[in-house]
């Protein structure tokens, strides 16, 4: 297993800092947060054509860059430092990777390339309104009708669901099925939550009779989901390390510049032994992340175990590390004005999308054979 | 020289010179006039004056051929440097070899009883005596390991009390065997006894053992102190028992045995997170939703902080400079140790209150619960490894300090007299 990065993933990394610091300024979080759509469409565009950050681990045949799952994560983990408003984690994180797993050889000819090219948005569906991210949770059904297939259900908590062209769902047929439609056909209704979190959106959608080609095999989703969802979970996980790196600078920037009592607040031992324990989590979630990144590349059979790994210790780290960035910063960091909160917000809601940290911790245990 | 010359000229000079047949100091006498027990000396003083990395290479081949190597104790590792870098060769020349032969071991006199995370607050009192050259010594140390059958101390006391507290430090060498010195075992709360107090009433040592200036002696304790990360790892690579037969093997055998004695709860201080798994299906309790997770939790930390380690290691082998991941090892031990204890109390549930042959696991548990305790106060408690982390590695401004620049003699102290 690798341990560090390779000059060009350094270099990688780099660019997309320089990317976000420019194009992803908190006062462009605070204004695309309140739009409907929740991204910048001229900013997505450069991030494709430039950058070509959609396509990073897109093999080159499906028209993307062909680097590796630790690139892909290395992005994500950018990112989520500089809090960006897009819908990457649905379309590529996800979506993306739903039709690689799952696909035919055609149907990833015929859907990835716009995708690597920022030109089609996609979106997985798969947990419902009972919010629970295992396969026994997916009642969504796929009828046969004529040669085709029609989805009867509702799908929720879908990452960039509003904003997508096209969707990927997961539905009973009877046995799991991955299906991918257009989201504009009839018999799909979609419908933006409400959440705790204003940066990333998330849809509600239901289907009622909507015409959809099924990915692969009918019958054959189960395996293609469930490595997807762990890819998603490890890529979450390192989003997560970007806004916990975000939060721990911004707050012992802060700490050492707030005075009380005549003194910086960070010369107080009470601060400044919490610093130190955020940072101990924090490279302890990033070790993790890694980790989850680099077995998606190098060792594919540990990667249920060493996802799961990370999501939960990762969420965990990152919401204590928002909480205790919240507590420093005082009474100001409980205003809408201080930026600490949009962070907090991000922490919180990944702590529970696809699946909260006892959920994974079972599934760790399950897979270590406990 | 290249590693490859290196290895072939030791591994020439002892496949002529191994003799396990001689005695243990016979044996090291050789060695120590071969140049090869101590590579990394200085010519004139025993070694070869070679780079640390083809050290390891002589090691390597003293440990391939099984022959047996230089001491592994606090002499080797703690004084012998500390000596070269500030003693008078006077010093070296009486005191280095005996460390090299394994005829002297020695022990730290540094902590007190009231002065323990603020080491240079020290009180031991060390004054001349003009009349006959000597100093003559009145305190008491603390934790010190093998001062039992130690023949010297590297002791700290202080010499000035008119200057600030950094300043009216001196570092000596004590002769431990006489009558002012007392060593009595102290015990732990978990019931071993694997460090000493010493009581100094009245010991006498000659102005010739000072290390370093008189007044000097906190920089000397800092030179020392930073061989003491690796003391510990030279004891974990060359604590084993040789294998093979022959009167130098069985002596060296004897001599490790001594020196790992102290060491042998260690494993259950950090918590023994090998064992959860098996215990937790021993049990039964794996069955448990609760312990599932909680199962899950302790591990993953403990794996996560095992990558760490080896992030800071692939860091530093590319060498690139340190990031945090590497001063962060010590606060995950005491995490992982305290995980430990909570959850093999959460497996054991009652029985976790028995001990010994009643307890489970053979007295493991009990052992284990009642030694973590010391993992985050042993080698610097957790909340002065917390600060060094805030302020070396995020920059965080010092606690303000309000004794550092006053004479010592005016600086408040704990309440002196016997501890008990």
């Amino acid at each position: 297993m690798r341990f560090s990065f390779t000059e060009e993933q350094e270099e990688l990394r780099r660019v997309v800092r320089r990317f976000l610091e420019e194009k992803s300024p908190v006062g462009e979080v605070r204004r695309l947060m309140e739009t409907a759509e929740g991204y910048e469409p001229a900013v997505w565009k450069q991030a494709s054509l430039e950058l070509a950050l959609p396509g990073v681990a897109i093999p080159e045949a499906y028209g993307g860059q062909g680097a590796g799952f630790s690139e892909l994560a290395l992005v994500c983990e950018e990112m989520g430092r500089a809090l960006l408003c897009a819908p990457y984690l649905g379309s590529i994180g996800l979506a993306a990777n739903a039709v690689l797993n799952a696909g035919t050889d055609a149907q990833k000819a015929a859907l990835l390339p716009a995708i690597a090219r920022g030109e089609t948005l996609a979106a997985l569906a798969v947990a419902e309104p009972n919010g629970r991210w295992d396969a026994g949770g997916i009642a969504c059904e796929a009828r046969r009708s004529g040669t085709g297939w029609t989805l009867h259900g509702e799908k929720s908590f879908v990452v960039d669901g509003a904003v997508a062209d096209l969707l990927i769902v997961a539905a009973r047929a009877p046995e799991l099925t991955l299906f991918s439609l257009r989201a504009n056909v009839d018999g799909v209704v979609r419908r933006a939550l409400q959440t705790i979190d204003p940066t990333r959106k998330l849809a509600k959608i239901t289907l009622s009779g909507a015409r959809a080609e099924p990915l692969g095999e009918v019958g054959r989703g189960a395996a293609p989901l469930a490595q997807t969802l762990d890819q998603g979970a490890a890529l979450l996980a390192n989003e997560a390390v970007g806004v916990a790196q975000k939060l721990l600078e911004m707050t012992v920037d802060y700490a050492k510049q707030r005075v009380q009592f005549g003194r910086p607040i960070g010369s107080f031992q009470a601060i400044k032994h919490k610093c130190a324990d955020m940072l101990l989590e924090l490279e302890l979630a990033r070790s993790a992340a890694y980790v989850a990144a680099a077995t998606a590349d190098e060792s594919p059979k540990e990667l249920a175990a060493n996802a799961s790994l990370a999501k939960a210790l990762v969420a965990d780290a990152a919401l204590h590390i928002a909480a205790e960035s919240i507590q420093i910063h005082g009474g100001l960091g409980f205003t809408f004005e201080q930026d600490v909160h949009l962070f907090f917000k991000r922490a919180k809601a990944s702590e529970v999308l696809l699946g909260d940290p006892t959920y994974h911790r079972e599934r760790v245990a399950q897979q270590w054979g406990l | 020289m290249e590693a490859e010359d290196v290895r072939r000229e030791v591994r020439a000079w002892l496949e002529a010179n191994w003799n396990p047949d001689l005695s243990l100091v016979e044996w090291r006498n050789q060695l120590a006039d071969s140049g090869w027990a101590a590579p990394t000396w200085p010519e004139r003083w025993y070694g070869r004056g070679l780079a640390v990395a083809l050290g390891d290479v002589v090691s390597e081949e003293i440990d391939r051929i099984g022959a047996v190597g230089p001491p592994t104790g606090s002499g080797m590792t703690l004084v012998a440097p500390t000596l070269l870098e500030h003693g008078t060769d006077e010093l070296k020349q009486r005191l280095l070899r005996p460390i090299l032969t394994g005829e002297h071991t020695w022990c730290q006199l540094f902590s007190e009883p009231g002065s323990g995370s603020d080491l240079a607050g020290l009180t031991t009192r060390a004054e001349l005596d003009p009349a006959t050259d000597e100093y003559v010594v009145n305190g008491q140390k603390l934790w010190s390991t093998s001062a039992h059958h130690a023949m010297y101390g590297m002791l700290l006391a202080r010499t000035n009390w008119d200057v600030p507290k950094h300043r009216g430090i001196t570092y000596f060498a004590l002769e431990m065997h006489q009558p002012g010195v007392v060593v009595r075992p102290l015990r732990q709360m978990n019931g071993y006894a694997s460090f000493n107090e010493v009581f100094l009433n009245g010991a006498r040592v000659h102005r010739l053992n000072v290390i370093g200036e008189v007044g000097n002696g906190w920089t000397v304790a800092l030179a020392t102190l930073a061989h003491e990360r690796r003391m510990f790892d030279a004891i974990q690579a060359r604590g084993r028992s040789p294998k093979g037969k022959g009167r130098a093997v069985d002596e060296n055998r004897a001599e490790i045995a001594d020196l790992m004695e102290p060491y042998k709860w260690y494993p259950q201080r950090a918590g023994r997170v090998d064992l959860i798994v098996e215990r937790a299906k021993q049990t039964g309790r794996n069955g448990d939703p609760v312990v599932r997770q909680e199962v899950v939790k302790l591990l993953s930390l403990a794996r996560a902080a095992g990558w760490t380690a080896q992030r800071a290691k692939a860091a530093r082998v590319l060498g690139k400079p340190p990031g945090p991941e590497g001063s962060l090892g010590k606060l995950y031990a005491s995490q992982i140790a305290k995980g430990c204890a909570r959850v093999h109390t959460l497996i054991s549930g009652t029985d976790t209150l028995l001990h010994g042959a009643d307890g489970p696991a053979e007295g493991l548990i009990g052992e284990i619960v009642l030694s973590v305790p010391a993992v985050s106060i042993a080698g610097g408690t957790d909340e002065i490894q917390r600060n060094i982390v805030s302020e070396r590695v995020l920059g965080l401004p010092k606690d303000p300090a309000i004794e550092v620049d006053k004479p010592f003699r005016d600086v408040p102290k704990n309440l002196s007299g016997p501890r008990r």
